[in-house]
């Protein structure tokens, strides 16, 4: 190779890296970069507990140091016996929200952008189709003539298509009936939210962000702890009350006493007795086979 | 063995340095495509820091021009085969050589397809949790897993017998049938399969009405072997006037044979999706919002219009033989590609979402970094489609041969001019 193409040669690669150098500039604001612990970190369901242990801890120290409070994060496991079933009394909702805003404050929700689990309907007198419901109502008072209100949330289906359509497992139903998500075995490809059929899944489209001093720090590793940029989640049926024997928070808000929670595999749990004796309940688009464990009902 | 080895690593620098040099044409044309990659290439980096909050999609919009680019380019890939059911099944000869430039289309048309999933990806990192073995590939149950074993099974088909025959011409023998012919039959049917799974990836939403039909994968398959001879016939004319390779005009006008009757087929399929959505008057809400529009919302409007207006232009100069001229047949071959381009990307995933399954209309836009970067794997793909015809017209011209090993590459310092072409 002579001087003058070795000179030139030099000169296209030089530039060359000096282009690529640039465009990949960006990369310099990665602040959440992964480590290596997290890279190689195994499925939910391949962790051993003494790995589970130290990725509790892991996790402990993570949550602290991004939000200088130390919260208990568990691994709770679903109870012998439970299957969990909700009922909403369609008659009694009054559409206030507060069960959205609970659910917010109680799952550590991202306030920036807003990410809720649940969404209230206003529909009008006579149907039951979604597409007839006002997402957006904002009025004076609730409620308003002429209207009833119908939150949405997961249905915690039997036959979840979300979990079916999951190419890496990263999603799966408990056998208490919940489905629930790996938030770190998630790759983010959202094919579960176009799958579901009723819009209960969320995704983060960036670095979620909570104030600090909102921090729920009661937390378990498939329910409430901090989600990060690019993974999905969902409503769990606030995992991290209802393993240890409390209602989800949504429950407890609703000052209409619109909302029932229990085990239906118990004959003398509220859930049980309600299906048993309300002459009218229905799961929500039925016809799709999705089986829902959340039952709608009216007063009789 | 090693004598084996040391040859076949001669031939891969040979192909690696042959594609670094050409003409001042091929220069600015791989100076432009580099620019863009790199544009996208940055693009991309500013949305790995921020998240796919970048792009325009959102919780109700959930894929967008992503998965659009994707759906098409795989049927680009798919539709390859027609150019390979001709030669091997019917003994077409003037198509034979050709073969080679289709299927290399459409390995360039995967890694396009690879590259627009993986930009789509929110956790690109955890790639590895796909890989069956390392990770938890949901095989059979999810579809994606499904796309992901037919694309990357489809990549390594192709490349493996563009690859040998590519190599069999360099050294001058005569390729082994039970190399290869086993594969191209394997390989005939795994092209209908990946565009059907692909389809199936929709068609599997039992939530999603517009997609849950059984008419999506008839249409997806005629209307990627529109498009995707339709591209043949433009990539074989380039190469016609760049290279000195030779190409009859009656190849071409076998593929608009081809063409033809994808279009007709995938026309009446179109009339029988829109009659059964709106005569019954009880039509699903995203075939309405597509169409017509849905409560005032109506982005999509003009776009599905358009497809429609230049498939049915396409169709009309198809079916005449003005098309026999090849001025009017580019032209229908760009009417078939544009609209069926709209069609697959605006026209069938996005309006899927609109409105959502709890009746919310949220309209979608792709943001600007969100183009840069489906600008950035376009220019990719056609770098790459350059770069291998850069390499593969030469073997095939005898012109990068074993027996010239020891003479300077051609196109290099003091040998003959590669790409202009000699009168």
């Amino acid at each position: 190779m002579d001087r003058r193409s070795f000179l030139r040669t030099s000169a296209v690669l030089a530039s060359g890296l000096a282009a690529l150098a640039a465009s990949l500039s960006p990369l310099r604001k990665l602040d959440d970069y992964v480590s290596l612990e997290r890279f190689v970190q195994k499925y939910y369901k391949e962790l051993t507990p003494e790995e589970m242990k130290q990725v509790l801890k892991r996790i402990e120290n993570e949550v602290e140091r991004q939000y200088g409070i130390r919260p208990h994060v568990r691994d709770l496991k679903p109870m012998d016996g439970v299957e969990y079933v909700y009922a909403l009394n369609l008659t009694r909702c009054i559409g206030c929200r507060k069960c959205v805003h609970a659910c917010v404050q109680e799952n550590n929700l991202s306030r920036t952008p807003e990410i809720q689990y649940i969404r209230v309907l206003k529909m009008p007198h006579g149907s039951l189709d979604v597409e007839k419901g006002e997402h957006n109502y904002a009025p004076e008072s609730v409620p308003e003539k002429g209207f009833f209100y119908m939150p949405v949330q997961c249905q915690q289906c039997k036959n979840p298509p979300c979990v079916k359509v999951c190419p890496v497992h990263a999603t799966w139903q408990e056998t208490d009936g919940i489905t629930v998500v790996d938030y770190d075995w998630c790759i983010g490809c959202r094919y579960c939210e176009a799958a579901c059929p009723y819009w209960a899944r969320r995704f983060n489209f960036t670095q979620p962000s909570i104030p600090k001093e909102r921090i729920n720090p009661d937390m378990a590793y498939l329910g409430n702890r901090p989600r990060r940029q690019g993974v999905m989640e969902k409503c769990h049926f606030c995992i991290q009350r209802t393993r240890v024997g409390r209602y989800p928070a949504c429950l407890e808000v609703c000052p209409a006493g619109a909302r029932k929670f229990g085990n239906i595999l118990d004959p003398n749990s509220e859930v049980s007795y309600i299906l048993r004796t309300k002459r009218v309940f229905i799961q929500l688009k039925e016809e799709l086979g999705t089986s829902p464990r959340f039952f709608y009902y009216f007063d009789t | 063995m090693t004598r084996a080895l040391r040859d076949y690593l001669v031939f891969l620098r040979r192909c690696g340095r042959i594609a670094f040099v050409g003409d001042w044409r091929y220069y600015l044309w791989m100076g432009v495509l580099t620019v863009f990659c790199l544009l996208g290439l940055n693009a991309y980096a500013k949305q790995l820091v921020n998240g796919l909050i970048t792009t325009g999609m959102s919780d109700q919009v959930s894929w967008g021009v992503y998965i659009a680019n994707f759906t098409f380019l795989v049927g680009v890939a798919a539709a390859a085969v027609m150019m390979v059911i001709p030669v091997y099944i019917y003994d077409n000869e003037e198509l034979h050589d050709l073969v080679i430039f289709g299927e290399l289309l459409a390995v360039a048309a995967i890694l396009m397809c690879l590259a627009f999933v993986t930009v789509d990806l929110g956790r690109p990192d955890r790639f590895w949790h796909l890989i069956p073995g390392l990770g938890q590939l949901n095989f059979p149950a999810s579809m994606l897993s499904w796309d992901v074993i037919v694309l990357n099974g489809y990549l390594l088909l192709n490349v493996h017998i563009c690859g040998y025959l590519l190599y069999c011409r360099y050294r001058d023998m005569k390729p082994s049938q039970w190399f290869y012919i086993p594969f191209v039959f394997v390989a005939i049917g795994w092209a209908v399969s990946i565009h059907t799974v692909t389809a199936f990836l929709y068609v599997g939403l039992g939530g999603r009405p517009f997609w849950n039909s059984s008419i999506v994968g008839p249409r997806f398959i005629a209307s990627a072997f529109t498009a995707g001879p339709a591209l043949i016939i433009l990539a074989l004319q380039i190469i016609r006037r760049v290279t000195e390779y030779h190409i009859t005009d009656r190849a071409l006008l076998t593929l608009r044979g081809i063409v033809q009757v994808s279009m007709l087929i995938n026309v009446f399929l179109l009339v029988n999706e829109v009659f059964k959505e709106f005569y019954t008057g009880n039509s699903v809400a995203s075939s309405q919002y597509l169409y017509v529009g849905l409560h005032g919302y109506h982005a999509l409007v003009p776009w599905i219009w358009t497809a429609i207006t230049f498939n049915l232009v396409a169709m009309f100069l198809l079916v005449l033989p003005l098309s026999r001229s090849l001025k009017w047949l580019n032209l229908t071959c760009v009417l078939c590609i544009v609209g069926i381009w709209i069609e697959k990307g605006m026209g069938l995933v996005i309006p899927g979402f609109i409105p959502t399954p709890l009746g919310q209309i949220v309209e979608y836009r792709p943001s600007l970094n969100e183009t840069l970067i489906c600008v950035g794997i376009w220019a990719f793909g056609l770098l790459s489609y350059t770069v291998f015809l850069r390499m593969s017209v030469p073997i095939l011209q005898g012109r990068l041969a074993k027996t010239n090993e020891s003479l300077p590459d051609p196109g290099m310092d003091g040998a003959p001019a590669s790409l202009a072409a000699k009168p």
